[in-house]
């Protein structure tokens, strides 16, 4: 066992975990932050993209050993205290971004990353980056429009609908 | 996944050392090893994580070479080559997702070698010098076959350089439900001629089509390659597509890859 200590959502927290602990257990048994989910598992899907140190990665694919003495932000921290939605967040909600909910903590994670790094990005720069993030249920084209509008752009009809 | 116990290493000495336990394993960005270690597939008692020795992290430039630490991640290549190299930044920067990107690094898609991995193209389409905690490596010596590279048990790599060509293109058929390469081609122009690096299609790995660094030596235009043909039978054939399905790939990408230069 090894004791590790990280900053998650703005609170320091620490645990003890065992070497093959992934960061996605860490937070989802020891913090109890169910929020970001595992869908499959094999670093495929990204339903598990949280912020380490302010990059998006699978957090089934990283130990949490390996997240010891970093910044990690997840689906729980994008609200502000009040409970007032992230711009992401609210946008998701108003262009119908979900369905089921189940990608959609890595849906928001990822498209908070997108962002921050390009923060008006075009359709197809969105599309590109949500590569990783599978969704079985909406056909991607309401995410692809809640970020257009999160970046305060205007959201044009998609060419596919 | 089985157990193990975790170290971080501080130094390539120390990572070194440290694996000198024939049951100890180096973890680079662990997109690669987490998965193999989940499937059980693979049972070391140590894991030596390398991410956080300074010597092996960065890019640096010096003349007409781009010289990457072995443990810098493909995000950081992409970013830090943009302008010194774009050939290799476009394709560090289509590896994955940006999730994997950022965590994934260059030592451990070399030391790894899948056969559909987009790195060992550009290094050996570049004629890198895979450099060692004990030696240097061309990358013509370098690369075995499929998974199959010259390190040593236990030998990191801490650091690749690549002679930057006069122009260079990768060009990716991608494989849609790994996003690894179903075909890619690395093509670079260097002052001595042409070099062509194949991933992704056949059986041995990564391979130099030296048929066609010739023939676009001689004449360099996408036509050039039109008789030339590459035999099926060391090909991968599986449910993405057939032997001969990637044979013809090859051509093809490799005109794609004449055409972008052009
Ligand atoms: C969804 C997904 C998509 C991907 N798509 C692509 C793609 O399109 N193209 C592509 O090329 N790759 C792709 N990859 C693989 C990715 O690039 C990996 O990051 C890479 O192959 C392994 O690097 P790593 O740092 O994660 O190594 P690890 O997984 O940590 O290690 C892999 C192996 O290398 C060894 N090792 C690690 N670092 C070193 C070192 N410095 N010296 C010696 N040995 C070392 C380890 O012991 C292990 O055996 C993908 C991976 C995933 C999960
Ligand atoms: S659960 Fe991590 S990528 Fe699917
Ligand atoms: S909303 Fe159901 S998987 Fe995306």
């Amino acid at each position: 066992m090894a004791t590790v200590t990280m900053t998650v959502n703005g609170k320091s927290v620490s645990g003890d975990v065992e070497g093959r602990t992934l960061l996605v257990q860490f937070l989802r048994e020891n913090l109890k932050l169910t929020g970001t989910h595992v869908g499959c598992d094999t670093s495929q899907c990204g339903a598990c993209v949280v912020h380490v140190d302010g990059a998006a990665v699978k957090a089934c694919t990283m130990l949490a050993v390996e997240a010891d003495g970093t910044t990690v932000a997840t689906i729980e921290g994008q609200q502000a205290e009040d409970g007032t939605l992230s711009t992401v967040q609210k946008a998701f909600q108003d262009y119908h971004g979900l369905q089921c909910g189940f990608c959609t903590p890595g849906m928001v994670m990822s498209a908070t990353a997108l962002l921050k790094e390009n923060p008006k990005p075009t359709e197809a720069e969105i599309r590109h980056y949500l590569e990783g993030n599978i969704c079985r249920c909406t056909g991607y084209h309401n995410i692809v429009k809640a970020i257009l509008a999160a970046s305060g752009q205007e959201v044009p009809a998609i060419a596919a609908e | 996944m089985y157990n193990f116990d975790f170290q971080r290493a501080a130094s390539v000495a120390d990572a070194v050392a440290a694996l000198q336990d024939e049951d100890a394993q180096a973890l680079g960005g662990g997109q690669t090893l987490i998965p193999t270690l989940k499937a059980r597939l693979a049972q070391p008692t140590t894991l030596v994580s390398l991410t956080g020795i300074p010597e092996m992290l960065g890019v640096t430039v010096t003349d007409g070479a781009v010289t990457i630490g072995g443990a810098t991640t493909h995000a950081k290549v992409a970013a830090e080559t943009a302008t010194t190299y774009p050939a290799l930044s476009a394709l560090a920067g289509g590896i994955g997702d940006p999730a994997v990107r950022n965590r994934g690094t260059i030592g451990g898609s070399l030391a790894n070698n899948d056969p559909a991995a987009c790195y060992p193209a550009a290094a050996l389409g570049s004629g890198a010098t895979i450099v060692t905690d004990k030696r240097e490596i061309a990358a013509d010596d370098y690369f075995q076959g499929m998974f199959a590279t010259a390190l040593d048990e236990g030998e990191i790599v801490t650091a690749v350089r690549f002679p930057v060509p006069e122009k260079a293109t990768y060009q990716k058929f991608i494989q849609p439900a790994s996003r690894f390469a179903l075909v890619g081609v690395f093509l670079a122009k260097y002052a001595d001629g042409f070099r062509v690096a194949v991933t992704g299609a056949s059986e041995d790995g990564v391979f130099r089509w030296t048929e066609a660094e010739e023939a676009l030596a001689k004449d360099f235009r996408a036509d050039a390659l039109m008789d030339l043909h590459i035999l099926p039978d060391n090909m991968i054939g599986d449910i993405h597509g057939t032997k001969a399905y990637r044979a013809h790939l090859v051509r093809v990408m490799t005109q794609r890859a004449v055409e972008a230069l052009l």
